[in-house]
C-alpha cells in the first residue's frame, strides 16, 4: 500500500491537469447543449407539427445511441466521410454537447411547460409579438427553473466524460490508465481517480446551487 | 449495390453475435442490480442508523464514480489484491452495483411516498416490521418506483457499450473490430446504433406495458 500512496503522490499534478481538460469539456459539452437544447424546447414546445417530429427524432437518436458509440461513429465515420480534421478533443464536445443537448431540451420542454399560461396571454396583451415573449418572459424563467435539474445534468455529463478517453483526450481517465500501466499500482490510482470525480460533482452541485440563489427574483415563488 | 452486401454478409452476421453477448451482459445486470436496489432501497428507509449510513456511502460512491472508473477499478485494480475477474464477470459486477446504486434512489423515494396510514393499518393487523416492509409497502412501493427503474434499465443497455472498453466484445467491441477490418466505420458504427435503439425501444415498450399491466386500478400514482 506504501507504493500505492507514493503513486497517487507523484501521479497527483498530472492528474489534477487531467481534471482540467475534463472541466473544460464538460463546460463546452454544457454550453453546447444549452445552446442547442433551448431552441429545441422552444420548437417542441411552440413548434409546427414537422418541426416538432425533427426535433423528435432528434432527441430520440442522441438518447437511444450509446455515448461510445457515438464518439466512434463521429471520429472515426463522420470525420473521414466527409473529410474534415477534427480533434479528438473537439469530438468529445460536439459528441457530449449533442446528447445533452437532447436531454436538456427535455428539460427545458418541461419547465416551459410548467410555467402558467397566463404569462404569455399577458405579454401578448401588452402588444409583444409570440418571439419577444418567448424570448423575454418564458425563457428566463424557465432557465432559473431549469437549474435544479440542470445541475443533475452537470454530474451526467461529468461522469460520461470519462468515456472520451476512448478516443485518447487526455482527461482524468486517460492519464490515470497512462500512469497505472506504468507504475502496476492500479487500484489505488482508479480510486483516486475516483475521488477526484467525486469533488468535481460536489463542486460543481455546490457552484449551481449559488448560481441558482444568485439568480433568484426576490419576492417571486411559485 | 456492394454496401447493401456488406451490410447483409458482416454487418449484420458479425452485430447479431455482438448482441447475444450484450444481452447476456444487460439481462443478468438488470436482474441484479434492481435485487440490490430494492435491499439497498428498503434498508435505507427502514434500517437501523448505522447500516443507513453504510447504504447511503455505498450510494453516493456509486452514483458518483464515472462507470468506466468503476468497471476498470474491477477490472484492472482487483489483481492488486489478487482477485482476478474476466472482463465479462467485471462488467456484470460493475454494472449491477452501479445500476443499483440508482435504483435504490428511485426506490427509497416510492417507497417514502407510501402513506403512513397503510404502516399504521398494518401494526394494527399484527404485522411485524418485516411482514409490513415485505407485503404492504414494497409491493406498493415498487408500481410507483417502476418509469424510474425502468429509465434506468434503459441507461443500463446504453452504458452496456462501456463493457468493450474492458476487452469484453460486446455489441459495441464487435462493431468496432468490424469496423477496423473493413474501413468502413459509418457504416458499421450507424449500424451499431440502429441496433441500440432497437434495444432500447424494445425495452421501453416493454416497459411502458409491464408499468400498465401491473398498476392497480384506483391507485395509479398521478404524476404531472
Amino acid at each position: 500500500m506504501p507504493e500505492g500512496i507514493a503513486a497517487i503522490l507523484n501521479a497527483l499534478p498530472y492528474l489534477l491537469q487531467g481534471s482540467f481538460v475534463t472541466i473544460v469539456v464538460v463546460i463546452g459539452a454544457m454550453a453546447l447543449g444549452l445552446v442547442m437544447g433551448v431552441p429545441f424546447a422552444v420548437g417542441q414546445v411552440y413548434g409546427g407539427p414537422i418541426v416538432r417530429r425533427v426535433i423528435g427524432v432528434y432527441v430520440w437518436f442522441f438518447r437511444g445511441v450509446p455515448l461510445l458509440v457515438l464518439l466512434f461513429l463521429f471520429y472515426f465515420g463522420l470525420c473521414s466521410l466527409l473529410d474534415i480534421n477534427l480533434s479528438a478533443f473537439t469530438v468529445a464536445i460536439i459528441v457530449l454537447g449533442s446528447i445533452s443537448s437532447a436531454y436538456q431540451s427535455q428539460i427545458f420542454r418541461g419547465t416551459i411547460l410548467s410555467l402558467p399560461e397566463g404569462q404569455l396571454k399577458a405579454a401578448r396583451a401588452l402588444g409583444m409579438s409570440d418571439t419577444r415573449a418567448i424570448v423575454f418572459v418564458i425563457i428566463p424563467q424557465a432557465l432559473r427553473l431549469s437549474i435544479p435539474a440542470w445541475s443533475n445534468e452537470y454530474s451526467i455529463v461529468l461522469k460520461d466524460s470519462a468515456v472520451t478517453y476512448a478516443l485518447g483526450v487526455a482527461e482524468i481517465m486517460a492519464r490515470t490508465h497512462f500512469v497505472a500501466t506504468r507504475t502496476y499500482q492500479h487500484l489505488p490510482l482508479y480510486l483516486a481517480a475516483g475521488v477526484i470525480y467525486l469533488l468535481l460533482t460536489y463542486l460543481g452541485v455546490k457552484a449551481l446551487r449559488m448560481i441558482e440563489s444568485g439568480t433568484r427574483i426576490p419576492g417571486y415563488t411559485r | 449495390m456492394d454496401e447493401l452486401l456488406f451490410l447483409q454478409d458482416e454487418v449484420v452476421p458479425a452485430l447479431l453475435k455482438g448482441l447475444r453477448v450484450s444481452i447476456l451482459l444487460i439481462v443478468p445486470s438488470a436482474f441484479f442490480g434492481l435485487f440490490i436496489g430494492i435491499l439497498v432501497g428498503a434498508l435505507r428507509v427502514y434500517g437501523s442508523r448505522p447500516v443507513v449510513f453504510a447504504a447511503d456511502i455505498y450510494v453516493t460512491l456509486f452514483r458518483g464514480i464515472p462507470l468506466v472508473v468503476q468497471l476498470f477499478i474491477w477490472y484492472f485494480g482487483l489483481p492488486y489484491l489478487g482477485i482476478y475477474l474476466s472482463p465479462f464477470t467485471a462488467s456484470i459486477v460493475g454494472f449491477s452495483l452501479c445500476s443499483g446504486a440508482y435504483h435504490s434512489e428511485y426506490i427509497r423515494g416510492a417507497l417514502k411516498s407510501i402513506k403512513r396510514g397503510q404502516m399504521l393499518a398494518a401494526q394494527a393487523l399484527g404485522f411485524s416490521k418485516f411482514q409490513m416492509v415485505v407485503s404492504v409497502i414494497l409491493p406498493q412501493g415498487l408500481r410507483r418506483a417502476l418509469p424510474g427503474c425502468g429509465n434506468e434499465i434503459i441507461y443500463l443497455i446504453k452504458y452496456s457499450s462501456l463493457a468493450y472498453m474492458v476487452t469484453c466484445i460486446e455489441l459495441t467491441g464487435e462493431a468496432k473490430i468490424l469496423a477496423s477490418h473493413s474501413f468502413k466505420y459509418t457504416e458499421v458504427y450507424l449500424a451499431a446504433g440502429g441496433f441500440y435503439l432497437g434495444l432500447v425501444s424494445i425495452a421501453g415498450w416493454i416497459l411502458h406495458r409491464l408499468e400498465r399491466r401491473v398498476a392497480i386500478p384506483g391507485f395509479e400514482h398521478h404524476r404531472g
